[in-house]
């Protein structure tokens, strides 16, 4: 798996999208175009974040989480991630996103939570 | 003049106290370093680091480590995207070490803020993709001890910011 680039997973009505081990501005670049082109095309009313390979994150990060939940949170959806490491939680922590996403060990976790 | 001075935007000189240690001749003073990279989104990784090789002759935790590459991030990633609005341009880089501070600078000749308190202020972005979110000099001030931040339109912008490393 190619790990400078995003890739998805659709899971019924779930999106599972892998992350970049660095989630930043570079990086972060397609993500909005190619997300936007999966939700429109499918019935997605949650997304999954993998951050399991992921081992920097900076406020591009924070970004692309923000503008995803808000987009889910109009359409009645909801954004969970799982897989975070020390570095990616004090970025959520200290971003105020640990309050609006909630964070699984997981893929099992983020997938069955209801 | 005093103006004109800080709008010169010149990068940090590395004003070194070059003594020797008599017992074993090793450079005694401020160690430290200075480059400048084009301003391209891929060379954001490779700021972060260098700067992260150059402080670990400070022992850093892995936090601390953590902690200056994210603020390192911000500050390129801002002079990437909002000083050069992603065309390119030069962006310059300066580490130095005295006693048990670093101080890293990263400087843009760009567009420069206008309103650099409002800049400055949390959740305050001037991107209109709604891909930001205006956390940039947040994660700075809180991830390093002090944040100094100079800026002339039209001309660019300097970051300044410090670290105790190691207590
Ligand atoms: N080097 C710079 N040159 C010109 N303008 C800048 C520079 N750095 C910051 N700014 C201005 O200050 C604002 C706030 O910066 P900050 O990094 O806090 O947020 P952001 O970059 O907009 O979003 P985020 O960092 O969360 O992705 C920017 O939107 C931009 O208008
Ligand atoms: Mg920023």
């Amino acid at each position: 798996m190619n790990t400078n680039t995003f890739t998805y997973e659709p899971r019924g009505q779930m999106l599972v999208i892998h992350l970049p081990k660095e989630l930043d501005h570079h990086n972060c670049r397609n993500l909005r175009y190619e997300t936007d082109l999966l939700l429109s095309e499918n019935y997605i009313t949650r997304i999954i974040f993998d951050f399991s390979q992921t081992e920097f994150m900076d406020s591009s990060g924070i970004g692309v989480l923000l503008n995803r939940y808000k987009q889910m949170a109009g359409s009645g959806g909801s954004v969970v991630l799982y897989g975070a490491g020390a570095q990616v939680r004090r970025i959520l922590h200290v971003g105020g996103l640990a309050r609006l996403v909630p964070c699984f060990e997981t893929k099992e976790a983020a997938l069955t939570c209801s | 003049m005093e103006q004109e001075r800080k709008c010169a935007m010149e990068g940090e000189g590395m004003e070194q106290e070059r003594r020797r240690d008599g017992k074993n001749g090793e450079m005694l003073g401020t160690d430290g370093f200075q480059m400048e990279m084009e301003g391209f989104s891929r060379n954001e990784e490779f700021a972060r680091v260098v700067v992260a090789v150059f402080m670990s002759r400070m022992n850093p935790t892995l936090e601390e480590l953590d902690d200056v590459k994210t603020a390192v991030s911000e500050a390129v990633t801002n002079a990437v995207i909002h000083g050069y609005q992603n065309q390119g341009g030069k962006v310059g880089i300066a580490c130095s070490i005295a006693g048990n501070e670093l101080t890293v600078t990263v400087w843009d000749q760009g567009r420069g803020i206008a309103d650099l308190k409002k800049a400055m202020e949390p959740m305050y972005t001037t991107d209109r993709s709604g891909e930001r979110s205006g956390m940039g000099f947040s994660f700075m001030e809180a991830f390093m001890d002090h944040l100094e931040v100079e800026s002339c339109p039209g001309k660019g912008t300097t970051v300044r910011m410090k670290k105790r490393i190691g207590g």
